[in-house]
């Protein structure tokens, strides 16, 4: 066989065994997007339905009556965009330390920070439950859904990445002009690291964002609920619109999968970052 | 030159935030479990928790389910992880970005809205997979009244979601192997799939580890699917997962001591497959 010849059968191949999964991976998206605008007698119907109905907004409104999602979704949207910015803050602070100084217990500290990373969060989060809800007394309150999940391993290994690879001699010339550290640092170091910074504010986001188990056990008063928490409640009641837990998904993920689309780049970035130590 | 008041004054906030709500729980929790806690004020027991965990038949049937999730998805999810980074890395493949969004998405899904489109897909009587599966002439599965059903629903599930996350770490370790490599290699006549399995896997190996690592954390910890998809666990206690017991030990019963020890019981486990899998992948051979 020639080489085109062996190339041509190579793609057809790849082509004949990605689609199939590439359908499959979709399909449960595609589905729920579908689901979102069916009525609840068109979801439990005989029929198999793969084309979008037009009860969206009646579904949107049937799940604003099970559970005050519009509410929820603001409460998620202020947590989200809080924790992000109070986690960037903690992190490159701390990952520029990490890669610019020497000093005493900087190993310790990176290891500790690494070791974390195979810690399951299951040992944390019913002590933290029990300091944050029984001896303070915090419970549904803003503190409780924004500050204990902020320590984050990771992020610091990514931003300590970042500056790590920028050229000392530009600090260093600025030290020599005498300019004070945390001005090298908010002024020189953070804007070169503008665009780590924005891979790492997505997924921080996203992790925010589709948080479960926290904010599940903080919050127990409706008004405080997030979006997924929200969401969550309805699955598994009997008497509830399918429709509208459907339309809360979209509602959901469809925001994440825009930004997703735009700034897929970032978004790779921020999850490889994980293999590249 | 050292700076240790300026290094310590970055890290202060995040060191701070570190020793509240990750040092000083994991302290405490060792403590909360060596009391009973199910008493009003907590009572000081050593062993009460601690030896309940040994002879718990609850706790045995979900280390052994979250066991069984962990030996079948993991090696599953990671071999098509491998597979979909090796294939979007193919210059042969045409309309990449369609695929690469169809096997990425997945990861901005939020555990939520999946599992409820998944309890929802997965329905006996309307659900669209038994739907399509009758279509096909096949006898249709009761998803959530047959235990090994369930159970490779929730296995299906899980794998879905994050085998995209996967072949993302997996592609970014590939395309960190230069390309001269393959160059060398497609010279002397090696075909494809031999340069696959004795160019690429081993050079792979330390990115694989990884994903291996954080995946069996992970699935240790799984707590939203069962909890949604197959309703807190059933049939019966068929898919309840360590994670699952754990919440209904500390959040259902209160029982905050005992849900303590099962914590360390997990992170203990978790350690030692950590360890084992690390020390596997640096030995070279």
């Amino acid at each position: 066989m020639t080489r085109s010849g062996q190339n041509r059968l190579r793609s057809f191949t790849l082509h004949a065994l990605l689609a199939p999964l590439a359908v499959v991976w979709l399909f449960p998206l595609w589905m729920m997007a579908v689901f979102s605008t069916m009525p609840d007698h068109g979801i439990f119907s005989s029929d198999v339905v793969l084309w979008f109905g037009t009860s969206f907004t009646d579904n949107v409104r049937n799940l604003q009556a099970d559970t005050d999602f519009m509410r929820a979704l603001t409460v998620s949207v202020f947590v989200g965009v809080v924790y992000t910015v109070l986690s960037v803050m903690l992190t490159s602070m701390a990952g520029w330390a990490l890669a610019r100084y020497r000093f005493l217990g900087k190993t310790a500290v990176l290891g500790i920070i690494l070791g974390t990373i195979t810690l399951p969060y299951f040992v944390v989060v019913i002590p933290q439950f029990v300091m944050v809800a029984r001896d303070f007394k915090l419970a549904n309150t803003w503190f409780a859904l924004i500050v204990p999940p902020l320590f984050n391993s990771l992020g610091v290994l990514f931003m300590r990445q970042s500056f790590s690879m920028m050229p000392p001699d530009l600090f260093d010339a600025a030290r020599v002009e005498g300019v004070k550290e945390w001005r090298i640092f908010l002024y020189v170091a953070l804007p070169l690291a503008r665009p780590t910074i924005a891979a790492l504010s997505i997924i921080l986001f996203l992790h925010s964002w589709n948080n479960y188990l926290w904010p599940l056990l903080i919050s127990s008063d409706r008004s405080m609920f997030t979006a997924p928490v929200a969401l969550g409640s309805l699955v598994g009641l009997t008497k509830v619109s399918w429709g509208g837990i459907m339309a809360g998904a979209v509602l959901l993920t469809g925001p994440m999968l825009v930004v997703f689309l735009l700034l897929q780049r970032h978004f790779i970035a921020g999850i490889s970052a994980g293999a590249v130590k | 030159m050292r700076h240790n008041r300026t290094a310590y004054a970055f890290l202060a906030p995040y060191l701070l935030i570190f020793l509240a709500f990750w040092v000083w729980p994991i302290i405490n929790s060792f403590i909360i479990s060596l009391h009973m806690t199910r008493v009003n004020p907590w009572r000081f027991a050593p062993g009460a928790n601690w030896s309940r965990l040994f002879t718990d038949p609850a706790f045995f049937n979900a280390l052994k389910n979250t066991l069984i999730i962990l030996v079948i998805q993991v090696p599953v999810m990671i071999a098509l992880a491998t597979i979909m980074a090796v294939f979007l890395n193919s210059p042969l493949l045409k309309a990449k970005g369609l695929f690469r969004f169809a096997f990425f998405a997945p990861v901005v899904v939020g555990e939520v809205a999946y599992s409820a489109v998944f309890r929802l897909m997965f329905n006996y009587d309307f659900g669209v997979i038994n739907k399509l599966i009758a279509g096909v002439g096949l006898p249709v599965v009761d998803w959530y009244s047959n235990p090994t059903a369930a159970m490779a629903l929730i296995i299906m599930a899980v794998t879905w979601r994050w085998a995209g996350y996967n072949a993302i770490i997996i592609l970014a370790g590939l395309q960190s192997i230069p390309e001269d490599v393959y160059e060398a290699a497609t010279l002397d006549r090696v075909s494809k799939v031999r340069q696959f399995f004795y160019i690429t896997l081993p050079l792979l190996k330390p990115v694989i580890a990884f994903c291996l690592v954080l995946s069996i954390i992970g699935t240790m910890q799984l707590f939203a699917e069962p909890f949604l998809i197959t309703n807190r666990g059933g049939p019966g206690q068929a898919t309840e997962t360590l994670g699952l017991f754990l919440y209904r030990q500390g959040f259902g019963s209160g029982n905050f001591g005992y849900a303590s020890a099962v914590a360390y019981a997990i992170a203990a486990l978790a350690v030692v497959i950590s360890l084992i899998q690390l020390r596997l992948a640096r030995d070279p051979q």
